[in-house]
């Protein structure tokens, strides 16, 4: 899994990536964030160890450290930071972890032209927009109803949480060909569960408005 | 006070001191074997009053020395210049009706101050303030020092870090790193001797106000969310009560003072003395005398509280937000510290423990906290502390203007410094030699609520049709929170030029003149301590001779010697007023060398009396 070059430092051939395993000098770092955690590619993570991966690798790449080393090692050390806490950040939280593995197998994510409907929403995005256009128009009669769809969409967003476990541990125990098939339905659901919350957004913006 | 583990073996290396540039006061301090220490003046004090004053002779004044001046010399001297630091003309309105400074012409991108006849930028001004840390630091260790952590509030935009940064290399240091403020406080804290638990560092100094929320986890210090104000602190206490003295005093005196220098430099003072013992007393008397006339006045705590109610309710805002984007319910905080001179306020004291539900840690003098943390910090740098490390993040997100002015934010707020994200950049029409990325931070949806950050130009792409260009721009926010950008041109791999163009502060060229220009200066005082350093020298001989002609030493002389000796006095005596240290040394170790026999003389005189002493008991 990890990269091997040669290392900048001594030369030697199969340096592996992060420092050196033979003079242990810091390396140009690999940019792929499983790799850099030295984790297999997988959608599950267990969060503590993540976390201490995280802090121990801190504590060795961190700039502090590199204060007295050549410019080439300071330079090394706040690029491999850098990627380090992109990584953890991304890692940490499912969703965004899924979205970096999809974009790596070349499934396009987050795509803002992506607006339509999705069909099963169709009928509550109507009722929404109707009670929204009320709601603006000064009829607080909507009010009730908008905070029972409200909790429809966040009940529905936990749904999708839980399906999204499933397919991840699916994913996760599946020969490397059936992959893609599950990653292409892990899309689908993600790009759902952001079109309800931002459905949720929308109508936490217009209470706020209202309030305010 | 926490232990700290010290690597022996680095003691040769070059010291790092930490410094706390505050808007009030300015400390620095070093790392000792047993912790960190405040390095205090030749008078020994132990802060240096953030007051900067331009003496007749062009020489700077600061410090102690300078608060005598804002009364003397209200025209020529300068305090809170961090206000101004980083920012632009049109930011500093509302402070300008507060605040003596005088701003000159042409300050559009980095705003000049004028002191006395001439003008120097908020850098150039805080700079002083650091020359003299950084020779109070060179005299107390006796060693040269070239390098420095400061601090700077957390909420700090990148504008007012380079700021800092630049106020650094004017005054010869080489910042190895800029640290917030509530997180050096922390480290100085040794809170990690708990090993786990969630802490809150409420600091509210002389202007700016920050609230840090970290996650300790074997010494590491994750700050997990910041928030603050920039323009909130002791100061605005300060104007408050200013304003009122001001106002009673027009109704008793019949006579508006508020545009005259002196008299409110004379209030201002006497209302932070008010405003400083209403802390330890329940009322006290806000006393001036001017020119002869007498204003007294009893202020009582509660109406003190009333008055500055809205400044604290303030700080409070911010908090909650801290607390929301770091997931966390007050229950939560374990732990609570204040750090800066207005946490002494009981007012203060009881809004923190209203909102975190805890009774808050000052055992640490609040106004020393954050020097011994960059203390800390400058011990972790060079390696002297290697159980700790700092995770901090960044204040406010970072983004780029795209269409219709919206903006695109690439690097969220409280993300963990060092971050990046990669944009790619293309042309718009056929042929475009040049792409211009506008950078802003802030939190808000427009670029024209955000701050400009810069703006930059990548330079000499190469020409092809429109949309075919794919520029690659890196955009890492690095541990001292500055934004650093590169581009790579993805067709041919090769490095794309970017020309960095700030929004507002000083660009490289203009940092590198201030440097030179200082450099020069330098030399200048390095010249004349070197000859004063000489006739001191000088001085000593000449006294010495003088009486070792008074012995029986000289008598032992021959003619000869003793017309040398008198003649090298002469000569040295006919250079000691030149400015030629060289010549004033050689002079003296002429005379040195005519005295020799005089001195062997000397010393055997004194050798027989002293063995007729021991022969005698």
């Amino acid at each position: 899994m990890a990269h091997l070059h040669d290392c900048w430092h001594c030369g030697a051939k199969d340096a592996a990536s992060l420092f050196c395993r033979y003079c242990n000098t810091i390396q140009a770092p690999t940019p792929d964030y499983y790799e850099f955690f030295d984790l297999p590619r997988r959608l599950g993570l267990d969060s503590e160890d993540l976390k201490n991966r995280f802090y121990t690798l801190s504590r060795l790449l961190h700039p502090d450290r590199y204060t007295r080393r050549s410019e080439q090692e300071k330079r090394f050390s706040l690029e491999a930071s850098s990627i380090l806490n992109d990584a953890y950040r991304v890692l940490k939280d499912p969703i965004q972890r899924a979205e970096y593995v999809l974009r790596q197998e070349g499934f396009p994510v987050g795509d803002q032209r992506n607006k339509d409907v999705p069909p099963e929403l169709l009928e509550e995005v109507f009722e929404l927009n109707m009670a929204l256009d009320e709601l603006r128009g000064g009829d607080l009669e909507a009010l009730p109803q908008l905070d029972a769809m409200r909790r429809r969409f966040v009940g529905m967003l936990g749904e999708i949480d839980r399906e999204l476990e499933a397919m991840f541990a699916r994913h996760d125990a599946a020969p490397e060909d059936a992959r893609r098939q599950i990653l292409a339905e892990i899309r689908a659901a993600l790009n759902r569960r952001r079109y309800i919350s931002n459905l949720v957004q929308e109508v936490d913006k217009q209470l706020a408005a209202r309030n305010a | 006070m926490s232990t700290f583990q010290i690597d022996f073996s680095s003691v040769q290396r070059r010291r790092i001191i930490g410094i706390d540039l505050g808007t009030t006061n300015s400390l620095a301090a070093f790392m000792d074997l047993t912790g960190p220490e405040i390095i205090p003046g030749p008078d020994g004090s132990r802060m240096v009053p953030s007051i900067v004053s331009l003496a007749a002779d062009g020489s700077f004044v600061v410090g102690e020395a300078a608060r005598r001046l804002l009364i003397d010399a209200p025209e020529r001297t300068v305090y809170s210049v961090k206000r101004l630091m980083g920012r632009g003309r049109e930011d500093v309105a509302e402070e300008l009706k507060l605040f003596p400074f005088r701003i000159a012409e042409g300050s559009e991108q980095v705003i000049r101050l004028a002191l006395g006849d001439r003008t120097f930028t908020p850098p150039e001004i805080s700079a002083q303030i650091l020359k003299e840390l950084k020779r109070r630091a060179e005299q107390y260790l006796g060693e040269e020092i070239t390098q420095a952590v400061i601090t700077v509030p957390a909420y700090f935009n990148d504008a007012q870090r380079q700021a800092t940064r630049d106020a650094g290399r004017i005054a010869g240091l080489e910042v190895l790193r800029l640290v917030n403020e509530p997180t050096a406080a922390s480290l100085a804290y040794g809170l990690d001797k708990r090993k786990e638990g969630i802490v809150a560092v409420y600091d509210l100094g002389g202007g700016t106000f920050d609230i840090s929320i970290l996650r300790l986890h074997e010494g590491i210090f994750e700050v997990l969310a910041t928030n603050g104000d920039t323009h909130l602190g002791g100061d605005d206490i300060d104007n408050r009560l200013l304003a009122i003295a001001l106002e009673d005093i027009a109704s008793e005196w019949g006579e508006d003072l508020s545009h005259n220098g002196e008299a409110v430099q004379t209030i201002r003072q006497a209302v932070i003395r008010a405003k400083e013992e209403l802390s330890f007393q329940p009322a006290t008397v806000i006393d001036i005398e001017y020119h002869g006339r007498r204003y007294q006045r009893e202020l009582k705590r509660e109406l003190f509280e009333n008055l500055i109610r809205d400044i604290v309710d303030r700080t409070l805002g911010p908090c909650r937000q801290a607390m929301r984007d770091a997931g966390l319910e007050p229950e939560q905080i374990d732990e609570v510290v204040l750090v800066g001179g207005s946490t002494r306020i009981p007012m203060v004291r009881r809004a923190v423990e209203a909102l975190f539900k805890a009774k808050p840690h000052a055992e640490l003098n609040p106004d020393e906290v954050v020097a011994l943390g960059a203390a800390v910090q400058a011990a972790i740098l060079s390696g002297d502390v290697q159980d700790k490390l700092l995770l901090d993040v960044t204040p406010l997100s970072l983004g780029i203007e795209t269409m219709g002015g919206v903006v695109s934010k690439l690097i969220h707020r409280n993300s963990t410094i060092p971050a990046s994200a990669t944009e790619v950049f293309t042309t718009s029409v056929d042929g475009q030699r040049n792409v211009l990325i506008h950078v802003v931070q802030g939190e808000r949806e427009l670029v024209k609520d955000c701050r400009s950050l810069a703006r930059f130009d990548l330079k000499d792409i190469e020409p092809m049709p429109a949309g075919m260009a794919r520029i690659e721009v890196r955009f890492l926010i690095d541990a001292n929170g500055i934004l650093n950008v590169t581009a790579r041109d993805l067709r041919s791999g090769k490095e794309q030029s970017v020309e960095v163009k700030p929004s507002y502060g000083l660009t490289e060229e203009q940092v590198e003149a201030m440097i030179r220009e200082s450099y020069e200066k330098a030399e200048e005082d390095l010249r004349e301590r070197q000859v004063r350093e000489a006739r001191v020298e000088a001085d000593n001989i000449l006294a010495a001779v003088e009486k070792a002609r008074m012995s029986d030493a000289w008598l032992e002389l021959t003619e000869e010697e003793r017309a040398a000796v008198d003649a090298a006095i002469n000569e040295l005596q006919v250079v000691y007023h030149s400015n030629d240290h060289h010549l004033i040394r050689d002079r003296i170790e002429k005379l040195d060398a005519a005295t020799r026999r005089l001195a062997e003389n000397l010393m055997n005189t004194a050798v027989r009396q002293a063995l007729k002493g021991t022969k005698i008991e």
